[in-house]
């Protein structure tokens, strides 16, 4: 029994979990069923948000709007409220996420307990940097409000605490104006990893949102070929744009009805996709002005767009090389999986110096990519763990987010705060991620 | 509906209606009984564009309050033009079966309790020749089952209280407006196993609201229920007391 919540790279699948609704914020939690886990909306490629075993207490009716101040940006809502209600609440009145992930459907619990990031991290760091308030619920009963100012410790154990210290009610964010919902955004072709560097640098300074894609399949001298995207929100001469009618409906959008299978991405179709793709955003090169629906979410118009990658699904892998080591490192991962197994999802970005309070974030200084790869089983498993390995020799870090499989001994290695996060996990909480990388049996039943 | 009192507001139905009253910028005044869970709704409809929203934590199986509370709403409204009755419990057949103070409960809380509410909002609606009443009843109240049938005869008694309702309220210019979910995702169904004809409360408050904007007599939502029903309703009784329903 699952109750059908799984993980969104389908890898591993939970075989056994309970679900336990949250309706209030004044529910309890359960007690005397094994280990619990919140769960939003089970947008975590890997296993951080299943609990095979446990109880997963899951969010989707604790998703009320309990404010906004239209005049600060300030919103409050119960941790189940997804970004797509808040942009939904928020555009029409002239603000925005602070800073978004690649998806839209993630609930706000979701965004703190994995501290997401986005295509401005080089400026506007994590997303936890913009939580002012939220409440913790353990355990114990006990109910905490958690700020920079009050419960400071818990606060930061709680951002990028991947559900483990409690269950978070409510959270206040704070919002950033926009003139309308519309961003100027560039396409500027890549001809290989040094132009990415080149252009990063170029653009960073004058670009609130930068990131790029990656031909997976390029090797040699074109290895890191592909396309920067980079933007601003429109300026306030543009003023004219509807603000009101801010919100494509996309709710209409494709849905990938069934499985493919298994062979369907080959390098054969991957190249093709890849040519296709880099050829057709090409001729969208220069300055154009975009709705911020596809330029952040282009991929929420697909739904389920998991499936792709057939049954047994795919493994996501993504990590922070620092600069100092990032060139080298980056040309060693891209060509070893150029080789391997093809991917086509490949994003890279530069992350800055904004830190954020949560002792297990993930993002720090450096270079980030993101690469996807269907579960081929052992072929794939050896290349991941040799990226893995590339990694940690380059000093960078893996994120849990997107990780169903990095040992206990790198997570260590990632995450120097570790030892300090420990004590503010409640000991009736864990999740099959928890359990792996600290190699602990599951929690006992109360 | 602009002006609307919602009965049991904390309901999962009630909630989803209560949100897409909020979008179109109704003034509400809410009633549950949890006065927390009750708050979090009410800040709810605020932040999604209620125009007004008011609040009052009361248990709805006192009767002795209903007369004030409906007149409470309507001061604090400026008028009164719709009222939605959404509270409700499944019960527990086997304990119903065994005890009657357990049955009384059912009775009492879906069918006397919005019997005396319909009566208070009836007149009002009457003498102002204007409004529309809307009760989620359940395809349950239209035949007697041995699974559940106290749940259902408390709706089936709501229904034809209803049906008179509407009948004298005709010529008032009022709507009585009868809504038959069926099997619905709340929380009042959680300990369920759920199967493809669970609709979510989202989807049946779009088709309360249609029915209500529509003046409509009686809905089944979603509509497949008009049919399955009339097939529960079809089977000769000789036949349908045989069966395991």
């Amino acid at each position: 029994m699952t109750n059908g919540h799984q993980s969104w790279g389908r890898f591993p699948r939970a075989t056994w979990q309970a679900a336990h609704p949250i309706v209030w914020q004044t529910d309890r939690l359960p007690a005397g069923s094994g280990s619990l886990l919140p769960h939003g909306l089970g947008r975590s490629y890997g296993d951080s948000c299943l609990n095979e075993g446990g109880t997963l207490l899951t969010t989707a009716t604790l998703d009320r709007l309990l404010g906004f101040d239209a005049a600060t940006g300030v919103v409050r809502c119960e941790a189940g409220v997804t970004l797509d209600t808040l942009l939904r609440l928020a555009v029409p009145r002239g603000w925005f996420l602070p800073v978004t992930p690649g998806t839209k459907f993630v609930t706000v619990g979701g965004a703190i307990a994995n501290d997401v990031h986005g295509k401005n991290h080089h400026r506007a760091g994590a997303f936890g940097r913009y939580v002012r308030r939220l409440e913790l619920l353990r355990s114990d009963g006990s109910r905490r409000v958690c700020s920079p100012e009050e419960n400071r410790d818990w606060y930061e154990a709680t951002i990028a605490g991947l559900g483990l210290t409690g269950l978070i009610l409510w959270a206040e964010v704070q919002l950033r104006p926009i003139h309308n919902p519309f961003v100027l955004t560039e396409t500027v072709p890549l001809e290989n990893l040094d132009a990415f560097f080149e252009v990063s640098r170029e653009s960073e300074p004058d670009y609130e949102f930068t990131v790029a894609w990656l031909d997976g399949l390029a090797r040699g001298r074109g290895l890191g070929r592909g396309l920067y995207y980079r933007g601003n929100f429109a300026p306030p001469q543009l003023a004219g744009l509807p603000l009101k009618k801010s919100h494509l409906n996309r709710r209409s959008g494709l849905t990938v009805p069934f499985d493919l299978p298994g062979f369907s991405l080959n390098r054969l179709t991957v190249a093709a996709f890849n040519w296709l793709y880099y050829r057709m955003n090409l001729l969208k090169r220069g300055l154009r002005l975009q709705h911020y629906d596809p330029f952040f979410y282009p991929l929420d118009a697909v739904h389920r767009w998991n499936r792709i990658y057939g049954k047994r699904g795919f493994l996501q892998f993504q990590c922070v090389l620092p600069h100092a080591t990032a060139r080298d490192a980056l040309r060693e991962i891209l060509e070893r999986s150029a080789h391997e197994v093809p991917t086509f999802l490949n994003v890279l970005k530069t992350f800055g110096s904004v830190a954020s309070p949560g002792m297990l974030s993930f993002p720090r200084p450096g270079v980030t990519l993101a690469l996807d790869f269907a579960n081929r089983g052992e072929r794939t498993w050896r290349l991941v763990a040799e990226l893995d390995r590339i990694t940690r020799e380059a000093g960078g870090a893996v994120y849990p987010a997107k990780d169903a499989r990095m040992s206990a001994e790198n997570f260590t290695a990632y995450f120097p705060q570790l030892e300090r996060f420990k004590p503010y996990v409640d000991p009736a909480f864990s999740s099959s991620f928890w359990r792996r990388v600290t190699s602990t049996p599951p929690a006992l039943t109360r | 509906m602009k002006k609307v009192l919602v009965l049991g507001a904390t309901s999962a139905i009630a909630q989803a209606a209560v949100r897409l009253l909020a979008a179109r910028g109704a003034a509400l005044y809410l009633v549950g009984r949890n006065p927390a869970n009750l708050d979090a709704v009410a800040k709810d409809a605020a932040t999604r564009g209620a125009s007004k929203v008011e609040q009052q934590a009361l248990d709805l199986d006192d009767f002795s309050a209903h007369e004030a509370l409906v007149e409470r709403a309507a001061q604090a409204l400026g008028g009164l033009d719709g009222a939605l009755i959404a509270h409700g419990v499944l019960g527990d057949q086997k304990a119903c079966e065994r005890s009657w103070a357990e049955t009384e409960k059912v009775l009492r809380t879906n069918f006397l309790s919005a019997a005396s509410l319909l009566t208070a909002l009836a007149n009002r609606f009457e003498a102002q020749k204007a409004g529309t009443l809307v009760v989620i009843s359940s395809v349950a109240g239209d035949r007697g089952r041995q699974s559940n049938y106290v749940y259902g005869a408390s709706k089936g008694a709501l229904n034809v209280f209803l049906q008179g309702l509407r009948n004298r309220l005709a010529r008032s210019g009022v709507a009585v407006v009868t809504v038959k979910p069926g099997f619905v995702d709340t929380p009042m169904t959680a300990h369920l196993p759920k199967n493809k004809l669970f609709a979510s409360p989202e989807k049946v408050a779009r088709g309360l609201l249609r029915a209500a904007d529509r003046r409509k007599n009686e809905v089944y939502v979603p509509g497949i229920w008009a049919l399955i029903m009339f097939i529960i309703r079809s089977i000769p009784e000789g036949l349908f007391k045989r069966l395991k329903l």
